[in-house]
């Protein structure tokens, strides 16, 4: 490991350990923005996993996330929590492997559209499974599991998902993705295979988002399919992303931080504009940041290093 | 019986709405996800001015798609024209005109929410029973389907029987070369972009009389045009035309034999089926 590496290490930690003190605060309010922030951290870093290095714009967040919720709102008074979680893992790498299998061998194109529908499509099936078999289309998740529980999970998952990247960006693999994102010609031509290499992020980054949605489902405590799988997750999740910057690890929650307390305003105070306020945030990540905060701050910082 | 003819109709004006992205996507090369949304945008000028105005949404076409090809004119020189000069390749172009279509998508949803609220609209023009092989259709589906297929034809005349439609089927097939042959590539991508968007308003304002709309359906129909563009073959304006059919049918008879909830699973079907077996489409050609 490498000085910088150790620096890097030892700022995370201490900012994970002061991250975790939040619920000791006994504020509500804090407790409930912290649990949104790590939600998107997890969330966005993930998605970040997979789209920063391939450019391959994924809406299938919600999907993931809803199916994760399901799984938990089903099973719960049968099967203990952990096993949920585990089970909900599974589901999700199955779907993002089958995803990817239809759509990663083909152009990015195809992947954005299907993805864009098919948090839709599985809330259809859902509804349509739950109509057919006769029961009410809301689900009771009553646990004993607190906020601050919820919490710590979330940031536990963050933490994994950051080493998770660390190692997939010192690897072969994420160097694979980077050639990929680069040209992907060039990465067929060098010997990758360009497919398997985006079905394994893609799988990981829809397993992680699929246990998030686990994780949130005590928080609920009533899961309905148009909650569960709100076609706004996924686009929050782009958005905060690409703020931050996606082609970084620590990019996404740069963006997660101060576009939650904003974004928490905004749906305070104008519940009814949320839309027209998402539209405005993404023509100027397009036009004015295009790589995202962290870009910025690089280019300042190469600025700085340059007048010495 | 009623499953084909129903199935026919809709598909009649879906291959309306489906032409007007491929214009904007197969000569103008922009993915333009905010599709749906001007055409719901056609919807609530037809609505509008059919409560306000009395004007039957067959002669309001003559306002709405001359306002919605100058509108997308707009937003290909303001805000897709920068994009492309900004862009090394194609990928680039890609990701960038998806995000920012994006986030023209949700602008008008947003601006119609604030302007029309939350509700879900429709009203009552032409709702006659019409017999068609002995089984009773709304007259309004059967006009809608009429004023789709005129357009359709004289759109299909018009790109391939004149000099200015030649000049848009040579940037589709090559923009590069079309550029050295004398021809202004970012006008006739402007060109293909407004005309593409016209289409769409004006498909909007004719489907508007028999479909329940909300300022948020736009999505849905974003998604319906894009399944049947990928279906039909990128490049391919028969294609898409077929595959209009092929959707309007597999909808219709999904929604009448299963469950009428389940429309966009069916539409989804079809893609990864095509997605699995045939990627360039019904009619694409191979390439490479």
């Amino acid at each position: 490991m490498t000085g910088a590496e150790v620096r890097n290490f030892a700022v995370a930690i201490v900012l994970f350990a002061l991250a975790a003190l939040i619920p000791l605060t006994g504020s509500g309010y804090w407790l409930s923005i912290g649990v949104s922030i790590a939600t998107y951290m997890v969330l966005s870093t993930s998605w970040a996993l997979f789209s920063g290095p391939t450019h391959y714009i994924s809406l299938a967040t919600g999907a993931f996330y809803g199916i994760g919720m399901y799984v938990v709102g089903l099973g719960i008074e049968i099967l203990p929590y952990p096993v949920l979680l585990l089970i909900a893992a599974v589901l999700g790498a199955a779907l993002a492997a089958l995803v990817g299998l239809a759509t990663l061998r083909l152009s990015g194109v195809y992947f954005v559209i299907f993805t864009l529908g098919l948090a839709e499509l599985i809330r259809q099936l859902v509804n349509w499974g739950q109509t057919t078999q006769g029961s009410s289309s809301g689900l009771y998740v009553l646990t004993d599991i607190s906020e601050p529980m919820i919490y710590w999970q979330l940031l536990g998952l963050g933490a994994i998902v950051y080493l998770l990247g660390w190692w997939i960006n010192r690897s072969r693999l994420g160097f694979a993705l980077r050639i990929i994102g680069n040209d992907e010609v060039v990465a067929v031509h060098s010997g990758i295979n360009t497919a398997s290499a985006k079905i394994i992020l893609f799988v990981v980054s829809g397993t992680v988002a699929t246990v998030t949605g686990a994780l949130l489902a005590p928080r609920l405590s009533y899961i309905e399919s148009s909650i569960a799988f709100s076609p706004m997750l996924s686009f929050l999740v782009v958005i905060m992303a690409l703020l931050g910057g996606a082609h970084r690890l620590w990019g996404p929650i740069i963006g997660v931080v101060p576009f939650m307390l904003v974004w928490d305003l905004v749906t305070a105070k104008f519940p009814n504009q949320t839309t027209l306020v998402l539209g405005i945030c993404f023509l100027l990540i397009v036009y004015a940041i295009p790589h995202g905060l962290a870009g910025l701050v690089e280019k300042y910082r190469a600025r700085a290093r340059g007048a010495f | 019986m009623e499953i084909i003819i129903g199935g026919i109709l809709l598909g009649g004006t879906y291959a309306l709405i489906a032409m007007g992205l491929q214009l904007q996507y197969g000569v103008a090369r922009i993915m333009n996800l905010a599709n749906g949304e001007i055409l719901v945008a056609g919807s609530f000028a037809a609505l509008w001015l059919f409560a306000g105005a009395q004007l039957s949404p067959v002669l309001s076409l003559i306002i709405v798609v001359p306002i919605a090809f100058v509108g997308n004119w707009l937003i290909y020189q303001y805000f897709l024209l920068p994009l492309v000069k900004r862009s090394k390749n194609q990928g680039q172009l890609e990701v960038d005109s998806i995000l920012s279509t994006f986030g023209i998508s949700f602008i008008f949803v947003g601006v119609m929410h604030a302007i029309f609220g939350g509700e879900y609209f429709n009203y009552e023009y032409l709702e006659i029973p019409f017999q068609v092989f002995e089984e009773p259709f709304a007259l309004n589906r059967i006009v809608a389907f009429l004023g789709a297929a005129i357009a359709a034809a004289c759109l299909y005349f018009w790109l391939n029987q004149t000099r200015s439609g030649l000049k848009l089927r040579a940037v589709s097939v090559n923009p590069d070369a079309a550029n050295l042959v004398a021809i202004n590539v970012n006008r006739a991508s402007a060109m293909a972009f407004a005309l593409g968007g016209a289409v769409t308003a004006g498909g909007g304002a004719l489907i508007s009389m028999f479909v329940t709309f909300d300022a948020s359906i736009g999505v849905l129909f974003t998604m319906k045009a894009l399944i049947i563009v990928i279906l039909g073959g990128v490049k391919e304006i028969r294609g898409s035309i077929v595959a209009a059919f092929v959707l309007g049918l597999a909808e219709t008879a999904v929604a009448s034999l299963i469950d009428p909830g389940l429309t966009l699973a069916s539409a989804f079907l079809l893609f990864i089926l095509i997605l699995l077996f045939r990627p360039q489409g019904l009619f694409g050609r191979q390439t490479s």
